[in-house]
């Protein structure tokens, strides 16, 4: 569904990702893991346009998407949730929703859309109303999930979900995510927690300074000593 | 003094305030997009002024075919600013958009005096007043107080309601999130712009019912507008609508008690004390 095939990319005199290969099928999770700096963000970033590649190639469903801007790249069905969530603070909930469907395509079925977030997540629903920077950082989680799912994506792509959130609220968001992915998204997720996240996805990549270093099913890479040590804390 | 002076005041201070809030609005709406102050605002209002007046006295149109369409120019001058001047410097540093955008105040004023010379020209409307109590109410500010607040409930339904206006609130806020809703940050710029210049051809014509245009027009209005979004809270539209009535009513009043000079001053020093006690705007959140 999804393939980056040796995509380098940085900003000003700085190359965050060298020659990454990355390949997603639909219907998997995959998660990227790798310490802080390892250009887990950059590749988000790439991938939804918001960062220019600057050699190597991003495809897909077969379409060459190298060198679209981000408003381009939505169309084509993958939604990125930022770091950070990035909702708009100032916009109800119903709003923040309501531009997720900004599309001409999404907006026509926005009504089924929102119908379906609002299923999966009732706070939202409860909150509708409310100014969105009023909400909890795991209510603000649920509100970028659910914008992202309002353009009717194909692929998700899920940067550092569970920062900033309470111990709790992580094993909630994480059940949450579960949740999404019954629902027959595709998923492509960046997380810190790894050890959270490995029970979630079915395969997993390990970035490093900006070079993939391993790859492989999440079990298998979980059990690896060297990844436990690392970035397990096992 | 008679109250009644007063109190004539305290309304022509309300009726000057519809007006101005349309041009603060206009100006806050593209600073909160742009973060860019367009310094040469008042001037294209300044220009749409004198398009208006060709529209009337020179070819006989009826204020209100020339109303609607002086509010198309102000559109049009609105995207022109955008797509030659600003766009080329949309990530430059501060200072050189401001000079940009202040170079422009100096071309138009230039260029105008250049084409039309320094005459003061007036469309010369003769309306009737009304009298309520002993209060006249002249019918050249009414009107424009009229459709100031109309224009402006207009804006209001338009950001809260529709989907582009909604993005144009949005991408004040974030404007990376914006684009990955699918929203071209570059055509959202163009609708603002196109909006505020409509807010400025909006206020060309209510301008026009009470004063000639001449070339310098801008500064007799362009300090005022600044100021009054500086008061508000820049990009603060609710500030900005508040503090027009504020400062039209310091005017109003300061006028009547002392001189219309002194009204000004007396504004001018409120304003400066109030950057003191609230830096953020008179509706900023105290930190």
């Amino acid at each position: 569904m999804l393939e980056l095939r040796r995509v380098t990319a940085g900003y000003g005199a700085f190359t965050a990702l060298w020659d990454v290969s990355l390949t997603v099928a639909a219907g998997e999770a995959v998660a990227v893991v790798g310490p802080n700096g390892a250009g887990k963000t950059t590749l988000m970033r790439v991938i939804s346009g918001l960062v220019p590649t600057r050699g190597g190639e991003l495809v897909f469903e077969g379409t060459p998407l190298t060198g679209r801007r981000a408003h381009q790249i939505v169309a084509h069905g993958i939604a990125h949730v930022p770091e950070g969530r990035r909702i708009f603070p100032g916009l109800t909930v119903a709003e923040n929703l309501k531009m997720g469907a900004f599309l001409p395509p999404a907006r026509r079925v926005y009504r089924q859309s929102v119908e379906r977030v609002y299923g999966l997540f009732p706070v939202l629903a409860e909150r509708r109303a409310q100014r969105a920077g009023s909400l909890s950082g795991g209510e603000q989680q649920m509100l970028a999930i659910g914008r992202a799912l309002m353009s009717r994506p194909k692929l998700i792509l899920l940067d550092e979900p569970s920062m900033g959130l309470a111990p709790v609220m992580v094993f909630r968001l994480f059940d949450l995510i579960r949740r999404v992915r019954a629902e027959g998204y595709t998923i492509l997720v960046v997380e810190q927690n790894v050890r959270q996240v490995l029970k979630l996805v079915d395969r997993a990549y390990l970035l490093e300074v900006g070079r993939i270093r391993m790859e492989g099913r999440a079990e298998s890479l979980g059990e690896q000593d060297f990844v436990r040590k690392a970035y397990m804390g096992l | 003094m008679d109250p009644i002076f007063l109190v004539e005041a305290a309304i022509n201070g309300i009726l000057l305030g519809g007006v101005l809030a349309v041009l603060a609005l206009g100006l806050n709406l593209i600073f909160g997009v742009l973060d860019i102050v367009w310094i040469a605002y008042v001037d294209l209002v300044m220009l749409a002024m004198y398009a208006f007046y060709f529209m009337v006295q020179g070819h006989g149109w009826s204020v209100w075919l020339a109303g609607p369409v002086t509010l198309v120019v102000g559109a049009l001058l609105g995207i022109a600013v955008h797509l030659l001047i600003i766009s080329p410097i949309l990530t430059s540093a501060p200072i050189n958009q401001l000079l940009a955008t202040g170079g422009l105040l100096f071309f138009l004023q230039s260029f105008a005096t250049f084409l039309w010379t320094t005459d003061h020209r007036s469309v010369r409307l003769s309306l009737p007043s009304v009298e309520i109590g002993g209060i006249f109410l002249p019918f050249t500010r009414v009107i424009p107080f009229a459709i100031s607040i109309l224009a402006m409930l207009a804006l209001y339904l338009f950001l809260r309601h529709t989907y582009i206006g909604t993005a144009i609130r949005a991408v004040s806020q974030d404007r990376d999130a914006m684009a990955l809703m699918g929203a071209d940050p570059q055509r959202v710029y163009v609708v603002t712009s196109a909006v505020g210049g409509a807010m400025a051809g909006l206020a060309a014509t209510l301008l026009s019912f009470q004063y000639s245009v001449h070339p310098f027009f801008g500064g007799q209005f362009g300090p005022l507008t600044f100021m009054i979004c500086v008061l508000g809270g820049l990009g603060n539209m609710v500030g900005a609508f508040v503090a027009s009535f504020v400062m039209s009513e310091i005017i109003a009043i300061g006028g009547v008690m002392f001189s219309t000079e002194m009204g000004y001053v007396i504004a001018f020093v409120v304003f400066i004390v109030m950057m003191f006690a609230r830096p953020g705007g008179i509706l900023a959140r105290r930190e």
